[in-house]
């Protein structure tokens, strides 16, 4: 009897802890597969062939800096509008909304978080696009605006949705102490209860940035996938196209150990190391913010 | 001496049915310590929320009478409730600094009442941390975050923090019922200076901070209002058995 009970705790711990470790054991595979393969492309590529303006693989063109501008500027669309907006909807559903107004809307947000980003880029094609070209007076509605538009939409309930968690859990007390002293609702919540959740904020803003650089299906529906540089304001309502949407639309054709093929995985490692940098820079926000409450509780 | 505050046949009950209070009716005195004492669950801390409307913000089912500041019914909707949570200042039983440095934590309010000169602002803080019996211990780190004081500092930088508004009436409840007894008696010190500006009412957490306190004491029992007279009396020869009972520690 007791022999069994061992042995039952005996596989259940290894179980759990071999789960455990597959998440490392996975990030690392992947992170040397990446390597594997992406990194030759730097001695195959001349670098003045990577750091040139053009993206056609076909004639032995790997521009790169074309799809990274394209990238960086939907996403800082994307960031422009999910942020303000995002952070406004939770700052409504936690602090100002009726009880029963929160019930309707939290589980709302949290069904739109879940809405599969195909969907949306459909919608971006068949009612965003045509009505932003007319409305716009552009020759295509096809744009990275565009873009911004549809992954704004699809960042602001991961940012809803933290953001409301962190404000939710600054103590009730912290506002009655700004009430007290005759703030009214909203310095209370600017002076007040937004800097105690700042960090959460920040994680909020952080994830959803993450959330709109790594979209792929919906930028590679409605920005147009024209690889031309983006770095004035007016390239905001031209096509372009995004390291997410080149890897996804070419790597289905393309032979594979060719030039082209590990270019493609640089692209990838490129994303990667952006991705790591923000997550990287989100987790040190809520370290630091974490590090000095223990040093003032000790 | 005159009523500050006169309370007029006073009913709540909250949503959830919780606490109430059933017709509450007493005169509040000028600048003496009005003390509110009483069982857990007796009305006491929701008499103090009406006083500053505080509890504007909570589900109440029902709620009847009328509390006259000065003359005038606070509880009419036409009230200006900021203008009276400055003339109506509170501290709460569990300190509250804001996250912000114990300079802006007093200057906090004042900025909110539109008060921006430096020099205006720099006086207050000194007036009030020395009122709240303070002013020694942090008058060289006023830039520290309040946070990182002790719990019977940070109680009596809340204390300042109402004190620099210069409100008329001070409600406090249980402020020291986190507080070490050296804390706790700084705290209770600095109420004998401050009855000589303000009306102080007070919730105290024990019987025996109710007799060391109050001018006057209310006795509350499941939201009636059981005895009220002077403190000294109250607490020698009461008039009710209940609170008799609750004095000598029969119950609650």
């Amino acid at each position: 009897m007791e022999k069994s009970l061992n042995w039952r705790e005996f596989i259940i711990t290894r179980a759990i802890k071999a789960s455990g470790y597959s998440a490392i054991v996975f990030v690392l595979l992947i992170f040397f597969f990446l390597m594997r393969e992406g990194l030759p492309a730097l001695s195959e590529v001349d670098a003045s062939s990577l750091l040139s303006l053009r993206w056609y693989p076909i004639e032995n063109y790997f521009g790169i800096l074309p799809l990274i501008t394209g990238s960086l500027i939907v996403t800082l669309g994307a960031a422009l509008i999910a942020v303000p907006f995002g952070i406004g909807t939770a700052v409504y559903i936690s602090e100002i909304a009726p009880r029963w107004m929160r019930e309707i809307l939290k589980p709302l947000v949290e069904l739109l978080g879940g809405l599969p980003s195909v969907v949306l880029g459909f919608l971006g094609i068949l009612v965003v696009s045509p009505n932003l070209r007319i409305l716009l007076d552009l020759p295509t509605g096809l744009t990275a605006f565009t873009g911004s538009l549809l992954l704004g939409g699809i960042a602001v309930p991961t940012v809803v949705s933290v953001a409301e968690d962190a404000l939710d859990a600054v103590p009730r007390s912290y506002r009655e102490g700004a009430w007290a002293l005759g703030a009214t609702p909203w310095q209370t919540i600017w002076r007040v209860t937004l800097p105690a959740a700042k960090s959460g904020v920040l994680t909020a803003i952080m994830l959803g940035v993450g959330r709109a650089i790594g979209e792929t299906m919906t930028v590679m529906m409605v920005t147009g996938n024209a690889p031309v540089l983006a770095l004035k304001l007016n390239s905001l309502f031209s096509p372009v196209r995004t390291m997410t949407a080149t890897i996804a639309a070419e790597m289905g054709e393309v032979a594979n150990g060719s030039v082209h093929y590990h270019t493609l995985f640089l692209i990838g490692i490129i994303l990667f190391l952006i991705s790591l940098t923000v997550n990287v820079i989100a987790s040190s926000v809520v370290f630091r913010a974490k590090k000095r409450a223990e040093r003032i509780l000790s | 001496m005159t009523d500050k505050i006169i309370i007029d046949n006073l009913s709540l009950q909250y949503a959830d049915g919780a606490e109430s209070l059933r017709g509450i009716s007493m005169g509040i005195r000028q600048n003496a310590v009005t003390v509110l004492f009483g069982p857990a669950g007796g009305g006491k801390s929701t008499l103090l929320r009406c006083l500053n409307r505080l509890n504007d913000l909570t589900d109440i089912k029902t709620s009847s009478g009328r509390i006259l500041i000065d003359g005038k019914n606070i509880l009419d909707p036409k009230t200006d409730v900021i203008a009276l949570r400055r003339k109506v200042g509170m501290v709460f039983a569990r300190p509250v600094p804001l996250p912000m440095s114990i300079r802006e934590n007093i200057t906090y309010g004042m900025e909110l009442a539109g008060e921006k000169r430096r020099s205006k602002l720099d006086e207050a803080v000194e007036r009030s941390l020395k009122l709240a019996a303070i002013w020694d211990e942090v008058k060289d780190r006023l830039n520290d975050p309040a946070i990182a004081l002790s719990g019977g500092q940070q109680q009596r930088v809340c204390l300042a923090r109402v004190l620099a508004l210069q409100p008329e009436i001070i409600l406090l409840d249980e402020p020291t019922s986190g507080l070490d007894p050296i804390s706790t008696g700084k705290v209770e010190f600095a109420l004998l200076e401050l009855k000589k500006l303000y009306t102080i009412i007070l919730v105290p957490h024990s019987v025996q901070q109710a007799a060391r306190t109050a001018d006057h004491a209310a006795f509350f029992l499941q939201g009636e209002l059981i005895e009220y007279d002077e403190g000294k009396k109250m607490f020698t020869t009461p008039k009710e058995k209940k609170t008799e009972d609750y004095i000598m520690g029969r119950f609650g």
